[in-house]
């Protein structure tokens, strides 16, 4: 739209048509205080806070309402506009507790700062204040009725912005009230509850502390807190959440996730998972010493000394012995990129195999093949937000991908982009969709075999094949497609799929997969027949320089099948649970030497000869990459004591080994990198390196256990992956697009989605109490009988 | 039910058929029903228009905007279907002209709605009562069905080729429904809280299309406007401000009723020759022009006429022609509070000043009443009242602040006989409110 220019204080500005004059003013560096206000959502004008004067206007007028006009002249502060405001907090006070001292959003506050600005400190009233008891809402939402001023940003969160309209407004005028949407007569406690995704949005949007996190609240204060910002862990799309984190005894413990700054590339949105699961890191069921399995078939603990050195002398021996083709490594989804790549590099060129690979849940190999060559085809996460047209074919992204999701509803809503969805399920997308389209049980292969032309899958690939030709002819009639691919699509269905898209001439594509750096783990090489960006391993390319093995290794089901027919001498499993998600018989492990790392006794643990404790991914710092190939930093918040991060200890492993750390991972040379992220402010771990540093007369630059180390030969190495440092530190998304080859030879489909909903989040996820709890309540047990997560 | 009464003042156009069973639709074509809209059918929308324009009939709601103007503002194309929309939601306190329209002549309205409806080119109209007139309902509701059984509404009506059906409905008693745009929300099935203007209903109305949203009194007067031609109408009353309006003549006088009187007419004349003087010889001592949200006149103010912009002159509104007179019995401190009460219990809450200042202004009333004023309660009713002008969402705040302004600047001495009456000094605070304040 044209630009118009106005006057707002004596001061030109130039803003497009249309523009509300609120936010052409904050544009503009003059901030105009707000409570109902809420950029993305529906105006509402109710707070009144906003007033301006216009002139040739009678009224005082609200700024978020008013849309900026040539030549317009306004007022944003004037004592009559002062007044105004004032009035209104003075009003809003009247009946507000002011019981700050005690109230979560202390120092946090929307209404407190007005209060602070505008001064309305005066008291008119001798009548008591109205005055509800607080409301348990769910396990993760409680409502403090005396302090909500009514801005109804939750009720439009929930609604516009999550689709799930769990929130309301009951009763009128100084009786209306916000309730959820189950009713107290339908609730089997008699009181008000809450039936939704459980994403806390209605918390972070609440300008007071009306709403407050059960997770959190009575907590701690605030400015008690250190606040670090670093990318969650648990689903695919790389939101980012900030931890809140308190020093304790034994570490520093994570009490707070929100999304409070909104500057991570979630823009707004923060789910269930990213607000609330940050407790396993806080569970006393985590490990906290290295255990030894004794002769007898007990687990020792015993020193960090004595693991690694048995840990070590034991692989060293089995490779000298039995050969490096006889050891398995399986890495995990929730590794930083440097530790999957370091890890596929100890297993390469320190333990001599191939024989490496990783809970796959999406098949990013034939993405890349199938993309090989093509320029700017991948998508961001930022391209889901403002595309004109999308396409999704499989997956389910409100329950896999939540912050997807609410990408493409925010689309829809706000861009009235045209929303495509191809699903075997009718999967709640399609309530924001132009078309749905019901895919045949196990059409996706028809389906795509169908888009790329061949019209006799046309039977197989819908329920109502008649309905894909009008399906097919609007997606076709797209300029510019972005085409999100769930899980379903893998191998020859997949290359299909892009095969069609690669048709459509403004089209990119993105491919969902499950967890925090289920992306970097397949592009950091921990697959047996690629190393790192999709190289094959006959031809290692830029890989030459290490030496490795020529022959592709073993896959994950292949190492369990060799461990039964007693060829495994040893599996080395790093923050993965391979038994109980690929269903192994753990008696295939019965001759083989296993060492796990891990914060829990999971399944795979359970049969390990050595278990270190591991750090999560809260944890430690360096980068991961979700499944659009967005980079992005992960900074240390928590800290155990007792555990050790797994770049720490593959390294030790390798030393002890005797292998040439120093080639294992180049430190000591190269720029200082690491700013003081891989250190929490409470670690004892720099004096730990330091101390390791002396005793092995090694030059104090960056240390071996310090993942930026690696990060340079990433960078080198690995075809794609030509970071920014500067954007990576500054905690700017990098979107990369791993340069595949051409495809090989075909390969087993090895994909296996985690099948998580909102309130699961893998092994992991076992171990959150907060989820749990969530899982219970919405299984319909009652409130009371749930051990709230905040106590 | 209120009785019919009548005056030889009285120029009766709407109130024509009053009192002559015009509710059987037979009557009501005996008595001229039904030629207006097929006068219009066969004129056209641009001829119904101009009569509209020229008869100066203005908003008869409250807001006196001229009829014809407001019509007229409909886009004549439209992707999406237009509307029109009768509101019938009467709850202003003192008002009672639009119940015995319903009551009396529910085919006026009607056949105005189809007179609305074929002026905008709208198919469909729809007759909005106010919650507490469901038993009226019953009455427009046969009204519709009689309509439509005669083949008057439906397809082709009056072999015209245009289809055009009414729908009538209830409201869940909400006075804020009475603002327009509150009253489609409610409509469409929400909650009724008004919307954000603009866009105006002419443009974005009910469910999206153009709407035009006239009051019951408006559009009964539309056939009888066809029918007499808009200059003749526009002669009746004052200038700028044509034809005859209902008022409803309430509270201490001796012939109380809804009258049919000129615009322009004089107040203080049709509170003592209309509606025959103060009942008992009493001494008038206050006088609510027009609807409770009306700012107070004193007796020496109220040689006035009533029309929309004489009564502005003077200070106060027109409103929607409820007339309440007070005499010297009345305690100004017991109305203002029964006043606000009314709007604080109506306040739909939406914004804060009108959300909170309506409570906070009833509860320091309250206390005056009963006894437990202080001494600044006086100034800050006033402080609320004031701030609470202009500031609202919509205009509800403002009818809250504009009475209970006119009260308390105008019987000021009154409030502070209550609050000094208190002279043992109640204490302002009670232990109680400290222990229940939190």
């Amino acid at each position: 739209m044209a630009d118009v220019t106005f006057t707002v204080d004596g001061k030109q500005i130039t803003a497009p048509a249309g523009t509300l004059l609120i936010d052409a003013c904050k544009s503009a560096g003059i901030e105009i205080p707000a409570f109902c206000y809420y950029p993305g959502l529906s105006l509402q004008a109710a707070c009144r806070m906003c007033v301006v004067r216009i002139e040739k206007m009678p009224k005082l007028a609200t700024a978020c309402t008013t849309t900026v006009a040539e030549g317009m002249v306004v007022a944003t502060e004037t004592p009559e506009i002062t007044q105004a405001r004032k009035a209104t907090l003075q009003l809003l006070l009247g009946n507000h507790p002011l019981d700050c001292p005690v109230c979560d959003a202390g120092g946090e506050c929307e209404l407190q700062d007005m209060t602070f600005k505008y001064g309305a400190a005066d008291s008119f009233y001798t009548e008591p204040k109205n005055h509800r008891e607080e409301q348990n809402w769910s396990p993760v939402v409680y409502f403090d009725r005396p302090r909500c001023i009514l801005c109804y940003r939750c009720v439009r969160m929930c609604g516009e912005g999550m689709d799930v309209f769990a929130l309301g407004i009951q009763n009128r005028g100084s009786s209306a009230v916000i309730a959820p949407n189950i009713a107290p007569s339908l609730s089997p406690d008699n009181l008000a509850h809450l039936d939704c995704e459980q994403c806390g949005m209605c918390i972070d949007a609440c300008p007071v502390g009306a709403l407050t996190s059960g997770a959190y609240r009575y907590k701690t204060r605030p400015w008690e807190m250190n606040h670090v910002t670093t990318v969650c862990t648990h689903c695919g799309d790389g939101c980012k959440t900030t931890l809140g984190v308190r020093s304790t005894s034994d570490g520093a413990e994570i009490v707070r996730g929100d999304n409070r700054d909104k500057s991570g590339i979630n823009g707004d949105f923060l789910c269930n998972k990213g607000r609330y699961a940050f407790d396993f890191a806080n569970s006393q069921e985590r490990i906290t010493t290295p255990l030894v399995r004794q002769p007898n078939g007990d687990l020792k603990p015993v020193s960090w000394e004595e693991a690694f050195t048995v840990a070590g002398k034991k692989l060293r021996e089995l490779r000298d012995t039995r050969g490096g083709k006889s050891i398995g490594v399986i890495g995990g989804n929730r590794l930083t990129n440097e530790e999957a790549y370091l890890l596929q590099k100890f297993a390469r060129t320190v333990l001599g195999t191939n024989n490496v690979d990783h809970h796959r849940t999406a098949d990013y190999v034939t993405f890349t093949q199938a993309l090989a060559g093509q320029k700017g085809r991948t998508a961001s996460w930022n391209d889901t937000k403002s595309y004109p047209a999308v396409l999704i074919v499989g997956g389910d992204p409100t329950n896999q991908a939540p912050g997807t999701a609410w990408n493409l509803r925010s689309d829809v809503r706000l861009n009235k982009a045209r929303l495509y969805v191809a699903n075997t399920s009718e999967i709640k997308l399609r309530r924001q969709a132009r078309a749905f389209l019901q895919v045949a049980p196990f059409g996706y292969g028809a389906l795509a075999g169908y888009l790329a032309g061949d019209a006799s899958a046309a039977s197989n690939a819908a329920l109502d094949p008649t309905a894909l030709g009008g399906f097919l002819e609007a997606v076709k009639g797209e300029e510019k497609l972005l085409i999100l691919i769930g899980s379903e699509l893998r191998g020859a269905d997949l290359k299909r799929l892009i095969e069609f898209g690669l048709t459509i001439p403004g089209a990119k594509f993105a491919l969902l997969s499950d967890y925090a750096n289920s992306r970097g783990a397949a592009d950091m090489g921990l697959l047996p027949d690629m190393l790192p960006g999709y190289t094959p391993v006959p031809t290692p390319g830029p890989f030459t320089e290490h030496n490795i093995p020529s022959e592709p290794g073993l896959d994950l089901l292949e190492i369990f099948d060799a461990a039964a027919a007693g060829n495994l001498s040893a599996l080395y499993v790093v923050n993965s649970n391979p038994v109980a998600r690929y269903g192994v018989d753990p008696a295939a492990l019965k001759d083989t030497f296993v060492i796990v790392q891990e914060m829990f006794l999971t399944e795979t643990a359970q049969l390990a000869d050595i278990i270190l404790p591991a750090a999560n991914l809260y944890e430690k710092s360096g980068s991961v990459t979700n499944s659009y190939g967005d980079l992005q930093l992960v900074q240390k918040a928590g800290d155990r004591s007792g555990v050790r991060s797994d770049f720490e200890m593959i390294v030790r492993i390798a030393d002890k080994m005797g292998a040439d750390v120093k080639a294992l991972v180049p430190f000591g040379k190269g720029l200082r990198a690491d700013m003081g992220q891989s250190r929490g402010a409470q670690s004892g771990e720099a004096d730990r390196h330091a101390v390791w540093l002396t005793a092995n007369n090694l030059e104090p630059k960056l240390s071996p256990f310090d993942p930026w180390a690696i990060l340079d030969e990433i960078q080198r190495l690995v075809p794609g992956y030509d970071l920014l440092r500067l954007q990576l530190l500054s905690g700017n998304d990098q979107h990369l697009e791993p340069a595949a080859a051409a495809a090989t030879a075909s390969r087993r489909d090895l994909v296996l989605p985690s099948g998580d909903g909102l309130f699961t989040s893998g092994t992991l996820g076992r171990f959150s109490p907060a989820l749990n709890d969530v899982q219970r309540y919405q299984a319909g047990e009652p409130l009371i009988q749930i051990q709230t997560a905040a106590d | 039910m209120p009785t019919l009464v009548s005056h030889p003042d009285e120029v009766k156009v709407i109130s024509r058929r009053f009192g002559q069973g015009a509710a059987d639709i037979d009557r009501y074509l005996e008595l001229d029903g039904y030629k207006a809209v097929q006068k219009a059918i066969a004129e056209g929308p641009d001829w119904i228009i101009n009569v509209m324009k020229a008869s100066g009939l203005r908003g008869r709601g409250g807001a006196g905007f001229p009829t014809g103007l407001k019509w007229s503002f409909v886009p004549k194309q439209s992707e999406k279907p237009k509307y029109v929309l009768v509101n019938g939601d009467e709850s202003e306190p003192g008002t009672c002209k639009d119940h015995v329209i319903f009551l009396h002549d529910p085919h006026a309205i009607v056949e105005g709605t189809m007179i609305a409806g074929l002026a905008i080119g709208a198919k469909m109209g729809f007759i909005y009562l106010r919650g507490e007139y469901r038993y009226l309902l019953k009455i427009v509701e046969k009204a519709v069905a009689d309509a439509y059984a005669k083949g008057f509404l439906g397809k082709n009506i009056f072999g015209s080729g245009i289809d055009f059906d009414i729908v009538t409905q209830s409201g869940a008693g909400a006075y804020e429904v009475g603002e327009e745009s509150a009253l489609m929300e409610s409509l469409e099935g929400k909650r009724g809280v008004p919307r954000i203007k603009p866009p105006f209903p002419a443009v974005v109305g009910l469910y999206g299309g153009p709407t035009v949203i006239n009051n019951a009194e408006t559009i009964a007067s539309v056939p009888h406007i066809l029918l007499m031609g808009g200059e003749e109408y526009a002669k009746i009353g004052s200038e700028r401000n044509g034809g005859t309006r209902l008022f409803g003549i309430s509270g201490h006088v001796e012939r109380p009723g809804v009258y049919e009187l000129p615009m322009g007419y004089n107040l203080k004349k049709a509170i003592y020759d209309v509606a025959g003087g103060i009942k008992d010889g009493k001494k008038l001592k206050a006088v609510v022009p027009g609807g409770s949200s009306c700012p107070v006149l004193l007796p020496e103010e109220i040689d006035v006429g009533l029309d929309f912009d004489q009564m502005g002159k003077a200070g106060t509104m027109l409103g929607s022609g409820g007339i309440v007179v007070l005499d010297e019995t009345v305690s100004i401190v017991e109305f203002a509070l029964r006043t606000i009460s009314f709007y604080q219990h109506e306040s739909c809450g939406w914004c804060i000043p009108c959300r909170e200042g309506t409570d906070w202004i009833k509860k320091t009333m309250t206390r005056i009443y009963n006894g437990g004023g202080n001494k600044k309660d006086a100034a800050n009713i006033q402080y609320l009242a004031e701030n609470m002008m202009g500031r609202t969402f919509c205009p509800l705040g403002d009818a809250a602040a504009m009475p209970t302004l006119g009260f308390i600047k105008k019987f000021r001495k009154e409030f502070e006989e209550y609050i000094e009456g208190n002279k043992a000094g109640t204490p302002i605070i009670t232990v109680q409110q400290l222990v229940g304040a939190h």
